[in-house]
């Protein structure tokens, strides 16, 4: 065999070394509060600006809705009830995060059902190519076939003329 | 004088892209030799005019002509000379004119390195191009003259949008532009096949170039644009699923699946109708963006101002053009045939697979982008789709494109015995893997995602690695150089650029899953802790600029107690249109970047910069490690493209015996 | 046979131009109000003029108007002809929400360019505001006797939008 694990180790060892050489993180654990109300405003909408999220704005509508969003918190409303309080008044355009409902089932559904629809032409086409392809099998002349074969496999060129 | 002549030129030029798109095409359907010719002076004319206007119109800017509308409402005299050239493609008239520019400025090239094309090829591929110059200048002409003139003429200019006032504006549009106004270029060798009925290798082999070197360009601009948000809106964001972003994305996308096509055509002759279509959707979708950023349709902070008038004459040019062409397409692909066959495991299928993610990402975003629209064109109400509904759609479908990333150039041709694909994998798997599980340890805090991430990009580095090593090994020449040598640089492309697509995930992976931030109230003097660094606030003093006021900050990083960087966040206040900009101020490494910008003053009297202030600092991991690897892709594409194959007149015969062999192969 | 499958991609921009086209006629900026149909929110709020509170409470059984407005908002004064005609006829009482303003500022507004309003209140941060889903001013909403918020009208009002949406409505609800 092939040493492999030699290479592998070598790789292996690089790609530690450069990892280990990277700065510790703390974990975010002091000001979870503000972390928390942080994420909730950078999914939810600026109303008044050129899309916008609520955390980054500055204008004074963003502000004043900063300022619900954190007195509901510290009222002990959950991340939903605070949603539901902005959607009552806004509507869901103030969501970034489209809701679940009749009107975005489409929305949600449909890359899936994209994904499952191309899974399923790839199958197709597969099906097809080896149903029509009777030249899969091996030509008679082996020499023919090395040549083939290794135009496919080696270079990406036509054949030199040298 | 100058505008009025960079007005004449523009209708000349509009003369001569007519002239361009109708005669040669025509000379090509009744084989018309002397029609033909007229294709290459004609788009070398038409080019040479727009030129000519783009630089009145630049010109007019730096001269500080305040009686041309446009420059008098984006331009000051006290903007710097290097703003004022940048802001001739400031307003939606004079990006309109930098894209007319560069459409010219690829058909110019166009006609000079397609010396081993046939005369109609050719002829069908200007004039689709004319007809589309036609169409731009059209809408310049007749609803965003850039040279309309204000009666009396300003006394002073509004300023350029302060926003724009960064080297960022210098090279952003200009390079994203030049990406997506490349695949017309793609787009019209398609339209060209499909008119003249033929369809093969050759044809792949003339279009790749072309859109690779467009895909480069649009990848180096769509990092630039990512960058300088990233450095300018003052909160570390780069990328935000905004309609305009989008916009330049879906090209993008699509651009990729239409490369990899293109190589299974030029390859095996096979994917000949999907080639044509992924040509035809990249330049559509590059329309489509001009049509969403410019109508007032959908909101975003890159939008120009709107006009009713606008929306209709683009959306009435887009339905031609891409209506036409899918018309096109629908009436001839049928009829171009099967290509080479291929098994279930082969190089073909998992590029095939590949395309189908990329295509389903492609479709999810437009979903995504165009659903508030569709909603409220139905009454069914208003909805807005952000960051959230992309971000949890896009990286599923990426992750197994990323995955086949390792396994498709390891695949044969044809077909390739499992066994024999696995065996190559395996060890791969097993380094990505453990990197992925042990990696997060090191960095701080174990996290799913994160080491998801990292085993995805290990997982490319190490099926590149894989790859390389066994080329080489297979080569007969001797020593390492040689056999370095041997392989051309089209295969040298593709693994810069797909190393670069796992350098891009780490940096994504990293940022997103270790980046911190504290929002925090400093007095002078005043330090705070974050992730083992420590930021002290030294002040803040106010300082002029060359046509604006700023207020400078000072801000001290240490790192166990050694000074390492001094910061210097700013808050600028322009003189001309008295707009704020907040101008972060960023240590970068390689490991990462520290980014501080200022908040507001926080004293009693809101106008004391001397007291407390309000600072945000960030901590961003690996971030630069974004926009590294997304050159490493434009430069794998640039390096590509210089194979010699692409251009040498002496493979032109032997290129054309095997495109012929081939094409008959497959052919109808 | 094979041009069906070949013509999806146009039949699908097909369906996209359309989408489109409708999209040139609308406003992505405009915010429908989720109030319709639901009851007006609860306020109790001082006046601009005298100390007495009002209340939503003393509006129930009559159909009224609240209309947006402060001293520093540049697109009321488009909007303030029409309110002063509206209030000499006296087809319907209007009520001022004078949004994020200072009295005094208030005041000195309404001395100089007259007072349409029926009564002010005052909203000094805009709380109730953000409880009627405002988002701009001015604004202006038609509420019922039975206290249900029936129409909002979002920007300045305008001769047509009053002629054809506002007053009709009015004229309806006070049957």
């Amino acid at each position: 065999m092939r040493p492999y694990p030699r290479f592998a180790g070598g790789i292996a060892l690089a790609a530690f070394a450069l990892v280990a050489a990277a700065t510790k993180m703390d974990a975010p654990a002091d000001a979870a509060f503000d972390i928390r109300l942080k994420t909730l405003e950078s999914e939810l909408r600026c109303l008044v600006c050129q899309n916008q999220t609520l955390a980054d704005s500055n204008a004074s509508l963003a502000e004043d809705l900063r300022r619900e969003v954190r007195e509901l918190a510290l009222a002990g409303k959950n991340d939903s009830e605070i949603r539901a309080y902005l959607v009552a008044r806004y509507g869901d355009f103030v969501l970034y995060d489209p809701p679940l409902k009749r009107t975005t089932w489409l929305l949600w559904i449909g890359p899936f059902a994209l994904l499952a629809g191309g899974g399923a032409l790839w199958w197709t086409i597969l099906r097809r190519r080896e149903r029509a392809a009777g030249f899969m099998a091996p030509t008679a002349d082996p020499a023919a076939e090395a040549r083939g074969r290794a135009l496919l496999d080696d270079g990406e060129g036509p054949p030199r003329a040298s | 004088m100058i505008p009025e002549l960079g007005h004449f030129a523009l209708i000349l030029a509009l003369l001569t892209a007519l002239v361009q798109g109708t005669l040669p095409m025509l000379g090509a359907a009744m084989r018309e030799p002397r029609l033909m010719a007229l294709a290459r002076p004609a788009a070398r004319a038409q080019f040479l005019l727009v030129a000519l206007a783009f630089t009145c119109l630049a010109w007019s800017f730096v001269a500080n002509d305040f009686s041309v509308q446009n420059v008098a409402t984006n331009s000051n005299s006290e903007l710097p000379l290097h703003y004022r050239v940048a802001a001739t493609w400031g307003s939606h008239e004079g990006s309109l004119l930098l894209w007319t520019l560069m459409l010219g400025g690829w058909s110019f090239a166009v006609t000079l390195f397609s010396r081993n094309l046939p005369a109609p090829m050719l002829a069908r591929v200007i004039s689709v191009m004319g007809l589309v110059s036609a169409g731009f200048l059209l809408f310049l002409l007749f609803t965003s003259n850039p040279f309309e003139r204000l009666v009396p003429a300003a006394a002073e200019g509004r300023d350029l949008n302060p926003l724009l006032q960064d080297p960022g504006m210098v090279f952003h549009p200009p390079l994203l532009y030049m990406g997506y106004v490349g695949f017309s270029v793609a787009f019209s060798f398609a339209i060209a096949a499909l008119l003249g009925g033929r369809l093969d290798a050759t044809w792949a082999r003339w279009s790749r170039p072309w859109t690779t070197i467009a895909w480069s360009f649009l990848t180096v601009g769509i990092a630039l644009g990512s960058g300088w948000a990233y450095y300018t809106l003052g909160w570390g964001g780069w990328w935000f699923w905004d309609p305009v972003e989008n916009a330049s994305f879906m090209p993008w996308l699509t651009g990729t699946a239409l490369i990899h096509s293109l190589a299974v055509t030029e390859k095996r002759g096979a994917f000949k109708s999907w080639t044509v279509l992924l040509a035809i959707i990249a330049f559509s979708l590059s329309l489509l963006g001009t049509f969403l950023v410019r109508s007032g349709v959908l909101t975003s902070v890159h939008a120009f101002a709107t006009d009713p008038a606008r929306g209709v004459f683009i959306l009435a040019f887009l339905a031609i053009v891409i209506g036409g062409s899918l018309a096109l397409f629908a009436y001839r692909a049928g009829k171009v045939g099967l290509g080479g066959a291929f098994g279930p495991v082969s190089r073909e299928s998992m590029l095939l697979a590949n395309n189908v993610l990329l295509i389903v990402a492609l479709a999810s975003v437009l979903l995504g982008t165009l659903y508030p629209l569709f909603l409220d064109a139905l009454n069914l109400g208003k909805i807005s789709v952000g960051p959230p509904y992309f971000d949890t759609v896009f990286y599923p479908l990426m992750a197994p494109a990323a995955f086949l990333m390792g396994v498709g150039p390891l695949a044969r041709w044809t077909r390739t015995p499992l066994p024999e694909l696995a065996a190559r994998l395996r060890w791969a798997l097993g380094v990505a893997a453990a990197t992925a599980l042990v990696a997060p340890f090191l960095l701080g805090r174990w996290s799913l995602l994160v080491a998801f991430g990292l085993f995805l990009a290990f997982w490319i580095f190490a099926t590149t690695a894989v790859n390389l090593r066994q080329r080489l090994l297979a080569s007969p020449r001797r020593g390492v150089l040689a056999k370095l040598r041997a392989n051309s640089p089209s295969y040298y492309g593709m693994i810069l650029a797909h190393l670069g697509v796992g350098v891009f995930i780490i940096g994504v992976t990293l940022v997103k899953g270790y980046e911190v931030e504290k929002d925090v109230r400093l007095d002078v003097g005043e330090s705070v802790a974050l992730g083992g660094y420590d930021f002290k606030f030294v002040g803040v003093t106010p300082q002029p600029g060359p046509n604006y006021r700023a207020l400078t900050g000072t801000v001290e990083v240490r790192k166990d107690g050694r000074l390492i960087e001094t910061l210097a966040p700013e808050k600028r206040i322009y003189n001309a249109s008295g707009q704020t900009m907040t101008i972060a101020a960023i240590d970068t490494g390689i490991l990462g970047d520290r980014y501080v910008s200022l908040g507001e003053p926080v004293s009693a009297d809101a106008t004391n910069i001397d007291g407390p202030w309000g600072v945000r600092i960030y901590l961003k991991p690996f971030v630069d490690w974004i926009w590294m690897g997304a050159f490493l892709m434009a430069l794998g594409g640039f390096i590509a493209v210089s194979d010699r194959r692409y251009r040498l007149a002496l493979k032109t015969r032997a290129a054309r015996g095997f495109g012929d062999a081939v094409g008959h192969a497959g052919a109808d | 046979m094979k041009t069906v499958r070949w013509s999806i991609p146009l039949a699908l921009f097909v369906v996209l131009i359309a989408f489109l086209w409708i999209g040139l006629g609308r406003d992505p900026r405009e915010v429908p109000s989720p109030l319709i149909g639901k009851p007006a929110p609860f306020f109790a709020l001082p006046q601009i003029h005298g100390d007495k509170p009002l209340s939503t409470a003393e509006l129930r059984g009559k159909v009224w108007l609240l209309n947006v407005w402060a001293s520093w908002c540049v697109s009321c004064r488009v909007e303030h002809p029409l309110l002063l005609q509206l209030a000499k006829a006296g087809i319907v009482p209007v009520y001022g929400l004078d949004y994020k303003d200072k009295p005094d500022d208030a005041r000195a507004w309404l001395a100089q360019n007259g007072d349409p309003y029926t009564a002010s209140i005052v909203d000094r941060d805009g709380r109730v505001g953000i409880d009627y889903g405002v988002y701009g001013v001015p604004e202006t909403f038609v509420i019922d006797r039975s206290g249900i918020v029936r129409y909002k009208q979002i920007g300045p009002l305008s001769v047509e939008s009053l002629q054809e949406k506002i007053l009709p409505l009015v004229r309806e609800l006070q049957k």
